[in-house]
């Protein structure tokens, strides 16, 4: 039996009421399967917000279906959806959002607070994950005392934690000087090389560039 | 059940992690969890301080108005048989103290029919007061423990020679001009003179004593015959009232006791209770008082925490958390605020209490029954203040969140 695509999307709309009315996104189809890189780009005010969004979980449709590892979301109430969003699905903002008077390692293992990983495993997974991405040597330092590309592996660090089916990466860049940028990449790079679905969400043509796969998306429709 | 159950487990938080998130939340800003805690550190101490001085000063005032009512009697003539001519032997002072018990005691009526009472003015005439006249044997004023702002007070001799000399009260004194009395001013009682030889500054019992002028019981009948309504007051060793209470009438008349009515002490118990209702209620509102501007305080902050830390709360829902969660979260934040100022209140109200009782060489006392409670009124207080602030920020949507 073949595994479901991680993504997908079928004639997904989704409409705010304003003033002014906006369609946002207009019968979206897209399908990620497992171990992909894709690339969702367009410009400002396209409709990749509003797409990450609804991929994510943190908004829900006007119409069309969007299954999740093979689960339908329409109709699953709040905590299921918030149980899929924390378990399933890695987030990385391009603000990072690290809890800055905290230590590295524990804003890894703030993301298993609410997974019900065990008090005690907790420090171990973290340690583990903050390797994968190279940062164990600042594993007790503040997160606000880290460089910006520090804290977006760290962030990346905290999404890998619960082993999610799909690394969600909005902008993840966008903070970052080049360097950083091209390591914060290589990263990602790598972590799909090890099987990891990613989808990455930007405006940088050369960010979306690193993907097997790139999606135009523009006055709300995906291309 | 619905797919998504089976394949995917709801998230959850546990109660330590509460606890582990939310004072994690204060220490990242020790500063402000500081100003915080402030407010309900002060509503609680107050709480604390104030009705445990509440108890204390209770307790010193119920100690004081217990000693003096318990060592007072009074002996009553009974009006209705006045005409059996006076109810008190003349030596009746003299039979009193001589009981076991007692302290002082002095017969006392007033003279109803004497009239104004004027001070001397050579220039012009004058109306004169209508002050109240009080015939006493000498032990009266000791018995109501007058104390003397000059002068000094009849004695058996005034007495027993119908000596016009009065010892006016420091209202009447007022009343009259008559300040000073080291030229021995007179005044006239109904036209009589009297010498002025001492002004009674306060009492302890009969404070309308203040308020008349008084003269020896002798030179009373002497000059206005035998007055009616005469009492005895008493003044008894601790424990020692109801028995003198017992034994006075008989000592007074032992062939016809039952011609006075003996009032004595009523149940302290009952006295103190009156006492500590009354000013309990007065000071527990102002301990309530004290503790809303707490409140205000915790939700204040609360709220602005919330309002600042939009993009966490927007991190957490993404990373898992449910609107209970975080909801938990801040009341547990709020709550720990609230706790740790009830503890330190709590600490600093009974450290005020005693400092306060120590310079005033009281003795504290504090009830168990509000010292333990407070850190929990402290913690409900920040709980109840942290619900507007929760709700709001399950409120925040995650999406709106994340944006910021």
């Amino acid at each position: 039996m073949t595994a479901p695509p991680v993504v997908e999307f079928a004639r997904v709309t989704r409409s705010y009421p304003g003033p002014p009315p906006v369609l946002a996104l207009r019968e979206a189809d897209l399908t990620v399967a497992a171990g992909e890189y894709v690339s969702v780009t367009g410009p400002s005010g396209s409709g990749k917000s509003t797409f990450l969004n609804l991929v994510g979980l943190l908004d829900r449709p006007d119409g069309g279906v969007y299954r999740l590892d093979g689960i339908d979301t329409a109709a699953l109430p709040d905590a299921d959806r918030t149980a899929l969003r924390g378990r399933r699905i890695g987030f990385v903002f391009q603000s990072f959002h690290l809890l800055r008077h905290r230590s590295v390692l524990e804003n890894v293992k703030l993301a298993m607070i609410y997974t019900a990983v065990s008090r005690r495993a907790r420090t171990g997974l973290a340690l583990e994950t903050l390797d994968r991405v190279g940062l164990t040597q600042r594993a007790y330092a503040r997160a606000g005392h880290l460089s910006g590309g520090e804290a977006q592996r760290v962030a990346i660090a905290r999404a890998l934690v619960n082993r999610p089916s799909l690394l969600l990466c909005d902008e993840p860049t966008g903070n970052l000087d080049s360097a950083n940028a091209a390591a914060v990449l290589a990263l990602i790079g790598e972590l799909n090389g090890a099987g990891l679905t990613v989808l990455m969400v930007t405006h940088d043509q050369q960010v979306a560039a690193r993907a097997y796969r790139s999606v135009l998306i523009k006055d709300g429709v995906l291309r | 059940m619905s797919r998504a159950k089976r394949m995917v487990p709801a998230t959850r938080l546990s109660p330590l992690d509460v606890i582990d998130e939310a004072v994690a939340g204060m220490l990242a800003r020790p500063g402000r969890a500081a100003l915080t805690v402030l407010g309900t550190l002060l509503g609680v101490a107050a709480f604390v301080t104030v009705l445990g001085l509440t108890t204390t000063v209770e307790g010193q005032i119920s100690n004081r108005f217990t000693a003096l009512v318990a060592t007072e009697v009074i002996v009553q003539d009974t009006a209705d048989r006045s005409d059996d001519g006076p109810a008190f032997p003349d030596d009746a002072e003299r039979r009193l103290t001589a009981l076991n018990g007692v302290h002082s005691a002095g017969v006392v009526w007033e003279v109803t029919d004497a009239g104004p009472l004027g001070a001397r003015r050579p220039t012009a005439p004058e109306p004169g007061e209508d002050v109240k006249v009080l015939a006493a044997s000498p032990g009266y004023l000791r018995a109501i423990h007058a104390r003397l702002a000059a002068g000094r007070i009849f004695d058996p001799w005034h007495d027993a020679e119908h000596q016009r000399v009065v010892v006016l009260g420091s209202g009447a004194a007022g009343r009259l001009g008559v300040t000073w009395i080291d030229e021995q001013p007179a005044v006239f009682i109904g036209g009589t003179p009297f010498t002025v030889i001492g002004i009674v500054d306060d009492v302890d019992r009969e404070a309308g004593t203040l308020l008349g002028a008084v003269v020896p019981a002798g030179t009373a009948e002497a000059v206005w015959g035998a007055g009616t309504g005469a009492r005895a007051i008493i003044d008894t060793e601790i424990g020692a009232a109801r028995q003198v209470g017992d034994e006075a009438p008989l000592a007074l008349r032992p062939e016809d006791p039952g011609r006075f009515r003996t009032v004595t002490p009523p149940d302290p118990r009952q006295l103190r209770e009156g006492v500590d209702t009354d000013l309990g209620t007065l000071f527990l509102a102002l301990a309530a008082v004290c503790l809303l501007i707490g409140a205000v305080g915790i939700a204040n902050t609360t709220l602005v925490a919330v309002l600042e830390r939009v993009g966490e709360i927007g991190l957490r829902r993404a990373l898992g958390a449910r609107r209970r969660h975080v909801a938990a979260h801040f009341l547990a934040e709020s709550g720990t605020l609230g706790l740790i100022g009830g503890l330190i209140g709590t600490s600093v109200g009974v450290a005020a209490v005693v400092a306060v009782a120590f310079f005033r060489e009281w003795t504290p006392i504090l009830q168990p029954a509000t010292v333990l409670p407070a850190p929990l009124v402290g913690a409900l207080t920040g709980l109840v203040a942290g619900l507007y602030p929760a709700w709001r920020a399950t409120r925040i949507e995650p999406a709106d969140a994340l944006r910021r």
